[in-house]
């Protein structure tokens, strides 16, 4: 109880405060109202971090999605076994400093497996992390390897949850299998992909590791996304005020994302019942 | 072929024999993909960490490790001399790999403990005692699930500062020690979902809730509260940012944190890419050891956050 307001309830205030004060630490804080939210307003190193995460979180949630539920599907047909789950799941375990490196080196310019493949297929090499097109791309591509099992591992339970005694009933009036694909497993299904979805948009906003090991916000400001900018002006920059007011936007966009998902597929009621 | 034998019995077979087996072999190849692609990431870095840098360049396509030894490993482990190092590649100046082992531990095995026994008590007295305000207080704690983690990471990473904890174990482990919001609403869900009779035969019996909480509600949770430990230390492993923060000297740099150094600390311009992955499979043994035995109860508790 003491270490949750210590820790969570204290230090959310406390950042709200400092977003409204100059602080670089040597000091102490210095109430300047507002002055930091106009000065974020007219930043367009914020509005390129805004936008660069913006793409990343569409890219990961459309490949992520997609790809996790035809898994699920995939899993929930032809093979329900522990160990395909297993081995879908390992990415997910791993450190995302583990997967960036992984994929650092498997996707290196030079001598990375990817561009040897790439090349003997006659395409000319891309250069993925180096490029100001792909990088954010390539982010997101190895957030959705490290993810992609997890998430359809959610859904499959989802999947498993819906009585089949529904699908007999659909199959019995004659419904083909798109039609009770597109109007009974995705309807009822919905309050598990609103979690999914939640969860991933939440996640994806908050990129940060893969990010801060791989390409550090390059090249130019391609993949300096919010979190990342956050960290620089805090900790490299030491200005904390500033750094806790862009802190407070990230969280009210995480706020309204998920207040509106939460309204718009209303995630809380089930068709089920 | 023998669909054409005649036309009825054609029609009646069909839906059961061909199209279906085609459609089961397409689902099972791209099942089989998905895995190859979640697994085989995997293999290459042990082939690259059994490679030698040299050979690594002229052979980069080879399925096999690149002129086979164990260099890399010997370098993570500090076992081969700073001359030796450098000429395979890699940086000559020695990474502390066996203190920051050591330091990962600490971190993710202190915070597991506590954290789990305090999101424990606290999820008790959110599911079995009647107070005023519980659940005003519950949804609170349900509230600060959305926080996101930087947002307190700058007041805490101020707070541990003040208290001249940086670069200490201390204030690494500090905002983890008590409870996490997820580990009591994790362990809620079971408590809630926990019979009242024995307790109620246990407090006709005069007992307090600190017995009841030890010897009845505890030994019946063996099993969540294993599953929470769990995912809780793979996750601590895991963990970047806050080390990050907080635990840049080398008595209190995590392993995460440690392979990033690693990785910025080649002179001569090209990483040492056998040395690296070495290091990555190194880091990720334990959770590869977890995974092996309790694999099952780590599959299987990923249902639960879907379905509740």
């Amino acid at each position: 109880m003491l270490g949750l307001i210590l820790f969570y309830l204290v230090p959310t205030i406390r950042g709200i405060y400092l977003s409204f004060t100059e602080y670089s630490i040597l000091g102490d804080p210095e109430w300047i109202g507002t002055r930091n939210y106009e000065r974020i307003a007219k930043d367009p190193l914020f509005w390129n971090a805004l936008g660069v995460t913006s793409e990343y979180v569409v890219i990961n949630i459309v490949l992520q999605t997609a790809l996790a539920l035809g898994l699920a599907i995939l899993m929930h047909r032809v093979a329900k076994s522990t160990l395909v789950r297993g081995a879908l799941l390992m990415p997910y375990l791993m450190a995302n400093v583990i997967a960036a490196l992984l994929w650092f080196w498997m996707l290196d310019y030079q001598i990375g497996i990817i561009n040897q493949i790439i090349e003997w297929t006659g395409l000319p090499r891309v250069a993925f992390f180096g490029s100001e097109q792909w990088a954010i791309p390539t982010q997101a591509l190895i957030n959705t390897w490290r993810h992609m099992g997890y998430t359809a591992l959610l859904i499959f339970a989802g999947l498993q949850a819906i009585p089949n005694s529904v699908y007999e009933a659909a199959s019995i009036d004659g419904s083909k299998a798109m039609s009770t694909f597109w109007r009974i497993t995705l309807p009822l299904l919905r309050p598990v992909l609103v979690l999914v979805l939640v969860v991933t948009v939440i996640g994806s906003f908050q990129v940060f590791d893969t990010v801060a090991v791989t390409t550090a916000g390059g090249p130019v400001n391609a993949t300096r996304v919010l979190q990342f900018y956050i960290y620089q002006r805090a900790f490299n920059e030491q200005d904390f005020g500033y750094g806790s007011a862009l802190a407070v936007i990230l969280f009210l966009i995480l706020a309204i994302v998920a207040f509106i998902q939460m309204k718009f597929l209303r995630g809380n009621q089930s068709d089920l019942d | 072929m023998t669909t054409l034998a005649s036309p009825k019995n054609g029609s009646r077979r069909r839906p059961l024999s061909r199209p279906f087996n085609w459609r089961r072999a397409i689902a099972l190849t791209l099942l089989a993909l998905a895995v190859a692609v979640s697994i085989l990431p995997f293999y290459w870095v042990l082939r690259t960490a059994l490679s030698s840098n040299g050979s690594l360049a002229a052979n980069s396509a080879n399925l096999l490790p690149a002129d086979f030894n164990l260099g890399a490993f010997k370098r993570v482990f500090g076992l081969q001399s700073a001359a030796d190092a450098i000429a395979e590649g890699g940086s000559g100046a020695s990474i502390n790999f066996w203190q920051y082992l050591w330091n990962s531990l600490l971190f993710s095995g202190i915070t597991t403990a506590c954290a789990v026994f305090f999101s424990s008590m606290a999820a008790y007295a959110f599911s079995r005692l009647r107070w005023k305000g519980r659940d005003a207080v519950f949804s609170l704690f349900l509230a600060t699930m959305l926080v996101p983690p930087i947002f307190t990471a700058l007041p805490n990473f101020l707070l541990i500062k003040n208290l001249g904890l940086l670069n200490s174990m201390l204030g690494l482990v500090l905002p983890y020690l008590f409870m996490t919001p997820f580990a009591i609403f994790f362990m809620r869900q079971f408590f809630l979902n926990m019979s009242r009779e024995v307790e109620e035969a246990a407090m006709l019996d005069g007992a307090k809730h600190w017995r009841i909480f030890f010897q009845i509600i505890m030994p019946n949770a063996a099993a969540p509260i294993a599953t929470l430990a769990l995912l809780t230390f793979m996750g601590q492993w895991n963990e970047y940012f806050w080390p990050l923060l907080v635990g840049t000297s080398e008595e209190s740099r995590v392993l995460t944190v440690g392979l990033g150094v690693f990785k910025s600390q080649s002179p001569q311009g090209a990483p040492d890419w056998s040395g690296l992955m070495a290091a990555t499979l190194v880091s990720a043994t334990p959770v590869l050891i977890l995974f092996a035995i309790f694999g099952k109860r780590i599959v299987n508790s990923i249902g639960f956050n879907g379905t509740k």
